[in-house]
């Protein structure tokens, strides 16, 4: 009774970070997107994007959601776990070459800096403003999408998709509050750490429902997902320290 | 006559861009080392009945699908 207690809060524990720090780290991007086309084109054309976003992804889960509960346990745990693989050993990838110094940093700053001068190029037109209202659309639907994604998969498979579905809307709204408060001054969330512990979570999750999926028994049950976190953790900075050896042994031969 | 497809081709064609986009993108060796690490696990479940050997396989493919994709990024000498 006291290991099953365990293993559910070891696996909540897991799924709560993972769609939290998911949700937030793709709520900056969106929110970087939204404030550049509201301070460069004016907020009206900016929320009129974003709610038509909300809603695209609103129809969306509700298209996809139920259909995902029809599929054979093992078989979504299976899909589901792939998925979580692939999405977790991209973002790991990318957060490793960022922190070895093989990729540059992803620059909300510059992001911002780009979006204003894109819609800076495009004229105003009377009426309507589609450059804007496609721009917010855009930046809050893709990055929404992954959210989506997350929360479906690992809610889905998990049975707690109603706890993803919340836990990522506390998400937004905080990353919306504390946006609204620091300004445009996103670039001081310190992304790549998220994004490390994100993937590292995805896959865990990933690497667990696979093995369910195939009708493995994990020792310790649930709570071997802990164990997994750990040990993609000792890896994933392992790799980071040896990315690093290796642009620095570059440096030294071509200086 | 308009040589344009037809709403539903363009819809099917744009979900399966995104999903090709999202599942393989820039870095199809990831997509492919899943496929694999899944493949192998079923493997050793069917083949040889030992499930406990999955428990160590499969956290070392990741690691090593993962090591495998970053490797090629660094710098050649």
């Amino acid at each position: 009774m006291m290991v099953a207690t365990t293993a559910s809060v070891s696996s909540v524990t897991v799924l709560v970070l993972a769609v939290f720090l998911a949700s937030a780290v793709e709520m900056v991007e969106a929110l970087t997107i939204v404030f550049a086309v509201g301070h460069t084109r004016g907020w009206r054309w900016a929320f009129e994007g974003v709610i038509v976003a909300l809603a695209a992804l609103a129809a969306l889960v509700a298209a996809f959601g139920p259909t995902l509960v029809q599929i054979p346990l093992n078989w979504l745990r299976l899909i589901v776990g792939g998925v979580l693989l692939i999405f977790g050993l991209q973002w790991l990838r990318k957060a490793v070459m960022r922190s070895s110094g093989l990729k540059a940093k992803h620059d909300e700053d510059a992001i911002y800096a780009e979006t204003v001068a894109e819609l800076a190029a495009e004229q105003f037109t009377a009426g309507r403003d589609h450059v804007a209202f496609m721009m917010a659309f855009k930046g809050v639907f893709l990055e929404g999408l992954e959210v989506v994604i997350t929360v479906l998969t690992l809610g889905t498979s998990a049975h707690r998709v109603g706890l993803a579905a919340a836990v990522a809307a506390a998400a937004v709204v905080l990353v919306t509050i504390v946006g609204i408060i620091v300004a445009k001054q996103l670039s001081s969330v310190p992304e790549n750490a998220m994004k490390t512990t994100v993937g590292i979570m995805l896959i865990s999750y990933g690497t667990f429902w696979v093995g369910e999926g195939l009708s493995i028994r994990w020792p310790g049950s649930d709570s071997f997902l802990l164990a997994l976190v750990a040990i993609y953790a000792v890896a994933v900075y392992g790799l980071i320290l040896a990315s690093r050896q290796s642009v620095a042994r570059t440096k030294e031969v071509a200086a | 006559m308009s040589n344009r497809p037809s709403l539903l081709v363009r819809i099917v064609k744009g979900f399966l861009m995104f999903w090709w986009g999202f599942l393989v993108g820039d870095t199809p060796e990831l997509f492919v080392a899943t496929v694999v690490i899944i493949g192998v696990t079923v493997l050793l479940g069917k083949v040889a009945h030992v499930s406990h050997l999955a428990v160590v396989v499969l956290p070392v493919l990741v690691i090593g699908a993962l090591f495998i994709s970053v490797r090629r990024t660094w710098p050649k000498r």
